[in-house]
């Protein structure tokens, strides 16, 4: 297996357009399990852990960007005011040790269902940014996913980062079987902004990828009192909950039952905007 | 003779430091799959991926043809008995003609590098027709059935209260897989260095399978990763020792983290029915049970598992008049066997249960209505055995009754259901309270040779006095190692004692499990300083050692100790016993067949989120009697640990089977409590020291187990008023 090891983007660019069956490897706490557990023989690696540019984050206009190697202790310490949503799920990855070494594109790498970063990138509108020595492009992350482990990234792209607007009110909540190192059985993300007046979504571990409640954003931003920030009234926050549930496509596995997903999805629903919108009602505009 | 020394540093009662304990933290401890040699082999087992089939046909030419492949092997190169096991002969080394449960071993392939030997063993074409599998215990071939009678069968009573029980299948989890290194010996024999519980089991089975005599097989500890009772039965030992021996080089094999899932026994599950019935002043007056255990494949230790089932099964209560029937059965569900608590854990889950339903049936207090049964002292057990020495029942209760409420939650999210994964902020939960207390017996039952073998040496090493501890014993991280040096100090005097690598050099020590090792090798240990005081005395007409010196009877100075040694070391080796038991009546179930019982009570407090089902454990609180704490720290370490597994049975831990299928055999799905899902516990160690011990000692490592988990449930039940009557409790129980 050979192991490459570019310095530079363009170098890295280069040597994925050179080997398109090279696998990338940031944090390597996907990659390392699935050489370990011999799923996954590839005939190189490529390193991706001496390109500067893809640990650093910054601004892009009034978005915020941040390189795909951001790992998940720095999104908690350095992005955990600009990104909450983000930060709160990073908090539910692993162990320390796997927040201290796993990213963010990583885990779009990987792309699983389960992926925790997924769903506030989902709520928050997220764009992921890709490349290749063809050039830039930016996808929405609603678009990225195309399967179970699979998304729209070509063998020659890589992942550079993502992009964000950052401010609104924002939550993530986690469910699994134990109290920490868990894989969700399944997650919810919500992002509201005031100044758009708008709701984003986020499910994770209820379907075959990541995915929006589109039907669910819809109806909160028409129902929510956006004007007087008025209490939610139980009746919106139970039809929020029904509608988050109702976007989801559970199966029963050996993690929990489609039933008790569906069920666990409502109540996270409606939770997690009791807490967002008191939020606003709190701090004021 | 009964002279124990006193002012000697690190003897028993005191907790000197282990020595594994800085190499386990730092990540330096060398564990059996460490294990090095410098032109080793690596081995690799193909294992059977259905429950049941015929085999038609192995053809092994593709993995002998790759490269760096040495030797490739079937049941046919087995050339020794076929078969092994711990109480019934009937595991085949490799697969013969028919696999009986997944991850069977087929066939054993050794290679330059293991990842070559990975592949070969995948290049082995085996020929299955496969065949329908028996996955439901009550379906199955009957193993051992174990009935218990006393009193009358017939007994009526006030009130009655019937339940249905179930316990899924436990793993003991343990954190370093079975791996080990066979080196094949000039002599035509072998030496392996391997990970076990009892060295000398494994010897007769290697050697009886490898057509060796037994001194032919010699086995030396090496490291080892834990152990709950996954190590007892034979993993790796006959394949590497037969690749060994069939390339002349030292095979290693490792077993990877998936693959340790189908190399040990597991817990057994168990459905179990029982009736309880009482007086209306809630004084119980009946109990029938049946228990229904799933053996799996092959018999493993499961005989002895049902008697434990059976004769524990009514709990630590006296009641006139039982029906009990315990059984076990072969299935086509991997073997089951031992595991911490060793059926006790399974009937103690459904006889709390009960006694909680009783309290509620008379409208009385939990522990009002335990109290109101405890054994004590002379109770009659339902076998007719009479309970000698302490059994603080009751004690144990009104401690864990007694402790202060558990403080409530800070707010901080890692103190909710869910933890950090911000489930809740305070919306839906319900905080409950729960008890449990259960009865585990020490050591080997129902007749059984039960003993352990020690040689202590005591001579001198640079001019000072030294002690050379040897024994079978394997030390799997419970602190064997330190206990042998501890007893030695205070029956010798000399702080210098090191303990040997046990191998089978020296006697068996029998099994570290069944809670025995302190006790018998103890015993052991003990006993064999005493033979080498004696002697020592002996050289001198002495009556006495104080000091490092040898008093008269009048307490004069008669010599130096080291100047007595002067004249020549003195070993002792010494086979020790506990008092005899004896078996059971095959038709009644009466006999004294059980050495000591071990009580331990639990409460716990719990959180639940009982619209998302999720529980967080608040606290614990354990109160426990263990005759004299040899070394109280690792008591309470066992404690902790032994807590910690109960609760993994009572919310997350279960190797969950779909037709003979494991569907999570990964530490990914196969969940066991972090640190965040562990509480605070309060631990109350009561040393009421038993008249027949050695120290008056009491085995400590399973009574934890047993009453953790039903006192979780418990809680659960407090707060969310659901019957859970199946553990692990999961999320869609509590909301369904
Ligand atoms: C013990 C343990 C616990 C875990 N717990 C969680 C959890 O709670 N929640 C969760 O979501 N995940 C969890 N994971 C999975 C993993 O940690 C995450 O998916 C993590 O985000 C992966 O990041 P990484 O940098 O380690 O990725 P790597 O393993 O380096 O890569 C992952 C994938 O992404 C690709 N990739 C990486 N960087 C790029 C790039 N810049 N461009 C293109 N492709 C790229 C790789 O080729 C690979 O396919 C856990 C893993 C372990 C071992």
């Amino acid at each position: 297996m050979d192991f490459l090891r570019p310095s530079t983007w363009d170098e890295a660019l280069a040597a994925k357009a050179a080997h398109p069956d090279a696998v990338p490897i940031a944090g390597g706490t996907d990659v390392m399990v699935e050489l370990n557990f011999d799923r996954r023989r590839p005939p190189a690696l490529l390193d991706l852990t001496r390109v500067a540019p893809l640990t650093e984050w910054g601004t892009d206009g009034d978005l915020l960007r941040v390189g795909a190697g951001v790992s998940y202790r720095r999104i908690i310490e350095e992005l955990g005011s600009r990104l909450p949503g983000l930060a709160m799920a990073s908090r539910t990855v692993g162990s320390p040790q796997i927040r201290n070494r796993g990213t963010v594109g990583g885990n779009l790498g990987s792309a699983s269902p389960a992926g925790d970063a997924h769903p506030p990138l989902l709520a928050a509108g997220a764009l992921v940014e890709l490349a290749s020595v063809r050039g830039v492009r930016r996808v929405p992350v609603d678009g990225f996913f195309r399967g179970p482990k699979r998304s729209v990234l070509e063998p020659d792209e890589l992942i550079a980062g993502f992009l964000v607007r950052p401010g609104g009110a924002q939550q993530f909540a986690k469910v699994g079987t134990r109290n920490a190192m868990v894989i969700a059985v399944c997650s919810f993300a919500l992002s509201l902004s005031l100044e758009t007046r708008s709701v984003g979504t986020g499910i994770g571990s209820a379907a075959p990828t990541p995915l929006r409640a589109t039907e669910a954003e819809e109806f909160l931003s028409r129902e929510l009192d956006w004007e007087a920030r008025g209490p939610v009234p139980p009746s919106v926050a139970q039809r929020f909950g029904e509608l988050v549930a109702a976007a989801a496509s559970p199966i029963d596995d050996v993690r929990g039952t489609a039933a008790y997903r569906s069920h666990a999805l409502s109540v996270l629903a409606r939770r997690t905007l009791a807490w967002a919108w008191k939020g606003f009602r709190e701090v004021g505009p | 003779m009964t002279t124990v020394e006193a002012g000697v540093a690190g003897g028993v009662g005191t907790s000197p430091k282990r020595p594994d304990g800085g190499l386990k933290v730092r990540g330096e401890f060398a564990f059996s799959s460490d294990l090095w040699a410098d032109d080793m082999l690596w081995g690799a087992t193909l294992r059977s991926p259905h429950p049941h089939a015929r085999i038609r046909g192995i053809d092994i030419t593709a993995a002998v043809a790759l490269p760096g492949v040495y030797a490739v092997l079937t049941h046919e190169d087995v050339p020794g008995a076929k078969r092994y096991g711990l109480e019934i002969v009937d595991q085949p080394v490799l697969a013969m003609g028919e696999v009986k449960y997944q991850g069977e071993p087929v066939a054993v392939v050794a290679a330059d590098h293991p990842e070559t030997a990975r592949r070969a063993a995948a290049r082995i074409v085996v020929d299955y027709e496969v065949l329908p599998a028996v996955t439901e215990a009550s379906l199955g071939v009957l193993l051992r059935h174990v009935p218990i009678r006393t009193g009358d069968p017939d007994a009526t009573a006030d009130v009655v209260v019937t339940g249905e029980y179930q316990v899924g299948m436990q793993d003991q989890a343990f954190l370093g897989p079975e791996s080990g290194l066979a080196v094949p010996a000039e002599d035509g024999g072998v030496d392996l260095y391997i990970a076990t519980q009892w060295l000398h089991v494994d010897q007769k089975q290697v050697a009886d399978c490898l057509g060796l005599p037994a001194e032919k097989v010699r086995l030396t500890l090496a490291g080892v990763g834990g152990a709950f009772g996954a190590r007892e039965d034979l993993s790796m030992q006959v394949h590497a020792s037969l690749l060994a021996l069939h390339t002349g080089r030292p095979v290693k094999m490792v077993y990877g983290r998936e693959e340790s899932f189908f190399g040990h026994v597991h817990r057994h599950p168990a459905t179990m029915w029982y009736e309880h019935g009482a007086t209306r002043d809630g004084k119980l007056v009946y109990v029938k049970a049946k228990i229904v255990l799933d053996g799996g494949a092959y018999a493993s230790s499961s005989t002895a598992v049902a008697a434990n089932a059976a004769t524990l099964g009514i709990g630590p209560y006296e009641v006139p008049n039982v029906v009990m029937d315990a059984s076990v059965y072969y299935t086509n569900n991997p073997p089951c066997g031992a595991m911490r608590g060793f059926g006790a854990v399974q009937a103690c889950f459904a006889y709390e249960s009960q006694m909680d339903k009783l309290a509620s049936a008379l409208g009385l207090d939990p522990v009002e209505v335990r109290l109101r049964n405890a054994m004590t002292t002379g109770s009659r057990m339902p076998t007719g055995q009479i309970v000698e020495g302490p059994a603080p029942v009751a004690d144990l209760l009104i401690r864990v009754r007694s402790a202060p409420p558990a403080p409530e939650g800070s707010g901080d999210l890692r103190e909710m259901p869910g933890g950090v994964s911000n489930t809740t902020h305070g919306e839906g939960v319900v905080r409950g309270i729960g008890y449990g207390i259960g009865i585990k017996n020490v050591a080997f039952s129902e007749g059984f040779d039960d003993y352990a073998t020690a040689r202590v040496r005591l001579e001198l090493i640079g001019g000072e006095p030294a002690v050379l501890v040897h024994t079978a014993a394997a030390e799997v991280g419970q602190g064997l190692v330190t206990v042998q040096a501890q007893i030695a100090r205070t029956e010798l005097g000399v702080e210098r004692v090191t303990v040997a690598t046990a191998d089978t050099s020296v006697g068996s020590a029998g099994s570290s499990s069944a809670s025995r090792q302190t006790y018998m090798t103890g015993g052991a240990v003990r006993a064999a300083c005493q033979a080498v005081r004696a002697a020592l005395l002996a050289r001198v007409g002495g009556a006495r050692l104080d000091g490092g010196k040898v008093l008269s009877d009048s307490g004069a100075v008669i010599a130096d100790l080291a100047s007595v040694i002067g004249d020549g070391p003195i070993e002792e080796t010494v086979e020790w016993r506990h008092r005899p038991t004896y078996p059971l009546d095959p038709v009644t179930g009466q006999g004294n067949a059980h050495v000591q019982y071990a009580f331990a009570a639990h409460r716990a407090t719990v959180d639940v989120d009982v619209e998302l089902g999720l529980v967080r454990v608040v606290e614990i609180v354990t109160a426990q009697d263990v005759g004299k704490a040899v070394n109280p720290l690792a008591v309470e370490g066992q404690i902790h640990g032994g807590t910690a597994q109960g609760l993994g049975l009572a919310l997350m831990e279960e190797i969950q089977m779909v037709d003979g299928i494991v569907r999570n055999p990964s530490f990914t799905d196969y969940l066991i409590p972090t640190i965040l899902d562990m509480p605070p516990m309060k631990v109350d160690v009561l040393e009421m020291a038993d008249p027949h011990s050695p120290y008056g000692l009491r085995g400590v490592g399973e009574p934890p187990t047993i009453s953790s988990t039903p006192a979780v449930v418990a809680a659960v039940r407090a707060a969310t008023g659901k019957a859970l009557t199946r553990v692990p409790v999961r999320p869609e129980h509590i909301v369904g």
